[in-house]
């Protein structure tokens, strides 16, 4: 596969950039093996795969510090490897296991860690983008200087509770990064025919949130934009828009025979623009890892991935008795905001 | 190590499809991402990706190929010198596992419908015998419930159009502004989508929001927030993330609004699994379960009413009142019929019940106060005693509280029956405008007497 030239200098260390590629690599191993799983049935309904789209993900959790708090909608997989969830948990609610992070209850499309402040997780396009400023209004009540990651799609950009959460995050200073994932297609729908506006992160602009375009493909981009964002927030300016320009490899979902765009338009992304093959041929040129360096965290992934394949194959199903649990609390899951009551 | 390549699921339905073309032949090197064959599902032809990196050994199902069955082997893939020989085609464990595991848990199905249980209604006072008490309006007694809370817990504040600074559409969050400031009295926009989901967010980050609807009318705005996020996500969760949120706000027909604004949305929120729903009558229950609501881990849909707003009741003098939730409130005792109802369908039930007792029918009224959790014991219990039961509602006729109520009775108290349960609702119509169709189409004492009397055969 032909590696994309790079023209961006590095300002991470090296052991930044090896940790950036192990975990790009992490999600897209993850996610082919997820569609592997999904093709021998042991993992059902709708799995939205997030190949391609690594670098986002990846550049954004660089720029996040303990405590803020991400949400995104259903193709979440790699949201959750990124922000240090247990790849056999993430793998075992695939298929609908009890060792799954909703002990097999919420599936592909809906799982949440309190523990790493993943708010899910959400089937209905546009839903999270109000949620994710609720959970930031929470942190800016608290008084603490937390942010919020509210991940969207360019679909989800045209819904109307993206822009009522826009007026008033602005209105009410709400420390939240609206990040558009702009890959290109809404389900099979391009942007062209869908959207009015060519680039999306001006529609911010009307409500006085300042907004940029971010390239996708490039982690160190997506980092740099997201330490920007991260420090407009936390300075307590308000909400900031990262429009990242991205690409998805795979269809819109598991079933989606991606019939709306050419094979070579896919193939060309994926061989000049692809974000792991970017970070890889930064650190072979910049002398900061060998190729035996890089097998090493190939094997590493393998590995684990392949573990998560079999907790997930292993562990049971729920009890049936889980059918009834958890529809009502008895008392408030105790999360960081929580702790910290006035 | 060889790897058997087996028959794909492309689609959640898919069983079997057909190997439509090789795109690979044997010999040849795949790496991860490479496209291998082309397969056609029950709705349209995929195309079918390498996962591993090796050289395709054996291609075992010819292209053009039909009704292979998912997860038949239909390669096998080597790494680059291996022979293929040992590898043999047999169909893989996945599938039989799967059919094993749900024969298994249909063995564990709930049995067959029990018995009813006798019923062991909860019918101990709200407050203590001699507690003082003063008269208060609904709207106080609202007020009071959220300004206590507010007192004991930093974390719960208000949110919703003109609740601040214009003292609330209807004036319930009067001087709530002035007693705990901006940061926790807010005014929204008009922007109920919106604002529904960023309180729902809040509630997920730890606080206990108080979301005002100035009329539930509007909450259809903001309903896939209401049942989608707020109602589901404790479950989706596995039980990590709760919601302690209340919705409130008035439901139900007002007074010559029309259509739009005159709705109840009871048998709505009730079908949720997830959402409590509360639906007072008097001040005292309006003051009890609010806060109550507003303690609660859970979402809660409380249900207010405008015509009641202003009525006064008498309100127990306490510290901390609170009305558990699931606990019926008997206003009337009788013999004759049960009559049940809830919200301002009490209106109609309570002066049905004085006027049938002038005619010498002795009617016990139920006060159901929560929806969701309902207090069946109660119920059950009075119908067992009255052999007869009427319901009263404001909502549309379909799919109602009351056709849930007979159900229930139905099912669990059949044998005490001695006429039909009749509901009493509001008409099959939109809210017309006109004062004399707008009479006709809500719900009425008369009606609810006449209902009375068709089950105990006067």
């Amino acid at each position: 596969m032909a590696t994309r030239k790079s023209t961006a200098k590095p300002n991470v260390s090296a052991d930044d950039l090896k940790a950036y590629y192990r975990d790009m690599l992490l999600i897209r191993r993850f996610e082919e093996k997820a569609g592997q799983l999904y093709g021998m049935g042991l993992i059902g309904g709708f799995c939205h795969l997030y190949i391609g789209q690594e670098a986002v993900v990846v550049g954004l959790e660089a720029a996040a510090s303990e405590g803020d708090k991400r949400i995104t909608s259903y193709r979440d997989h790699g949201h959750m490897l990124a922000c240090g969830m247990d790849p056999n948990g993430v793998m075992a609610e695939l298929t609908g296991r009890e060792g799954g992070y909703s002990k097999g209850k919420g599936g592909s499309m809906h799982m949440f860690s309190r523990e790493k402040h993943f708010y899910g997780g959400h089937g209905i396009v546009g839903a999270q983008v109000p949620l994710g400023a609720g959970l930031a209004f929470a942190d800016k009540y608290l008084e603490n200087d937390r942010v919020t990651f509210a991940y969207f799609g360019d679909g989800a950009a045209n819904q109307g509770q993206v822009y009522e959460t826009f007026n008033m995050a602005a209105l009410w200073k709400i420390p939240v990064i609206f990040v558009i994932e702009n890959n290109q297609y809404a389900m099979g729908t391009a942007q062209k025919r869908s959207t009015s506006t060519e680039d999306i992160h001006t529609r911010g602009a009307p409500f006085g949130i300042p907004g940029e375009i971010v390239d996708g493909m490039d982690v160190l981009a997506v980092k740099d934009a997201g330490d920007k964002a991260v420090a407009h927030c936390r300075a307590g300016k308000g909400p900031y828009i990262l429009e990242v320009k991205t690409y998805r490899y795979r269809g819109h979902s598991m079933s989606d025979p991606a019939k709306y765009r050419t094979r070579e338009e896919v193939q060309k992304m994926r061989e000049e623009k692809d974000a792991i093959e970017h970070v890889r041929d930064l650190l072979i040129s910049g002398k900061h890892a060998t190729e035996d360096d890089l097998k090493a965290i190939d094997k590493e992934i393998k590995d684990i991935v392949n573990a998560s394949a079999d907790f997930a194959k292993d562990s049971p199903e729920p009890d049936v008795s889980e059918l009834y649990t958890d529809i009502y609390a008895t008392d408030i899951p105790q999360g960081a905001a929580v702790e910290e009551d006035a | 190590m060889a790897t058997k390549i087996l028959m794909p699921a492309l689609s959640p339905t898919m069983e079997e499809g057909t190997l439509a073309k090789w795109l690979v032949k044997e010999g040849d090197t795949v790496s991860s991402g490479d496209i291998m064959a082309e397969i056609e599902t029950d709705k349209a032809t995929m195309e079918f990706e390498a996962v591993d990196e090796g050289v395709i050994g054996k291609i075992l199902i010819a292209e053009g190929t039909e009704g292979v069955k998912v997860n038949t082997p239909i390669a096998v893939l080597v790494e680059e010198g291996e022979d293929v020989g040992d590898v043999e085609a047999e169909a893989a464990p996945a599938p039989k596992a799967e059919a094993e595991a749900e024969a298994k848990s249909d063995d564990k199905a709930p049995a067959k419908a029990k018995a009813p249980e006798a019923p062991k209604p909860d019918q101990t006072p709200d407050w203590p015998e001699g507690t003082e008490m003063k008269s208060q309006t609904v709207r106080e007694a609202l007020r009071d419930a959220m300004a206590e809370e507010m007192r004991g817990n930093a974390n719960v504040f208000v949110m919703g159009e003109e609740v601040a600074e214009y003292q609330g559409a209807y004036k319930v969050t009067q001087g709530l502004l002035d007693e705990f400031g901006g940061k926790r009295v807010i005014d929204t926009p008009i922007t109920e989508h919106g604002f529904a989901g960023i309180g729902v967010g809040a509630a997920f980050g730890g606080l206990r929001p108080i979301v005002e609807f100035m009329t539930f009318n509007f909450a259809m705005q903001a309903i896939d927030q209401i049942i989608n996020s707020a109602a589901k996500t404790l479950y989706m969760s596995g039980g990590q993330m709760g919601c302690p949120i209340v919705f409130r706000g008035p439901n139900g027909a007002a007074a010559r609004v029309g259509a739009q604004h005159s709705q109840d949305y009871a048998a709505w929120y009730s079908m949720i699994p997830g959402l409590k729903v509360a639906m007072p009558y008097s001040a005292a229950d309006a003051k009890g379960l609010l806060k109550s609501a507003i303690r609660d881990p859970n979402p809660v849909i409380f249900l207010e009413n405008e015509i009641l707003y202003g009525r006064s009741f008498e309100v127990p003098v306490m510290d901390d009142f609170t009305v558990p939730f699931g606990k019926a409130k008997i206003w009337r005792e009788g013999t004759d019929v049960t009559i049940v109802s809830f919200g301002i369908g009490m209106q109609y039930a309570l002066e049905a019940a004085d006027k049938l007792a002038e005619d010498g029918i002795d009617a016990e009224v139920i006060d159901l106060r929560t929806l969701r959790p309902i207090d069946y014991d109660t119920l059950i219990a009075s119908v067992q005693k009255t052999n007869r039961c009427v319901t009263v509602e404001e909502g549309f006729p379909v799919g109602s509280i009351g056709n849930h109520l007979s159900a229930y009775i139905m099912q669990n108290a059949f044998d005490y029956l001695d006429a039909p349960v009749i509901n009493c609702t509001g008409k099959d119509v939109p809210m017309p405008y006109a004062a004399n169709l707008e009479k006709l189409a809500l719900v009425t004492t008369a009606e609810v007497i006449e209902a009375v009397k068709q089950v105990t055969y006067r």
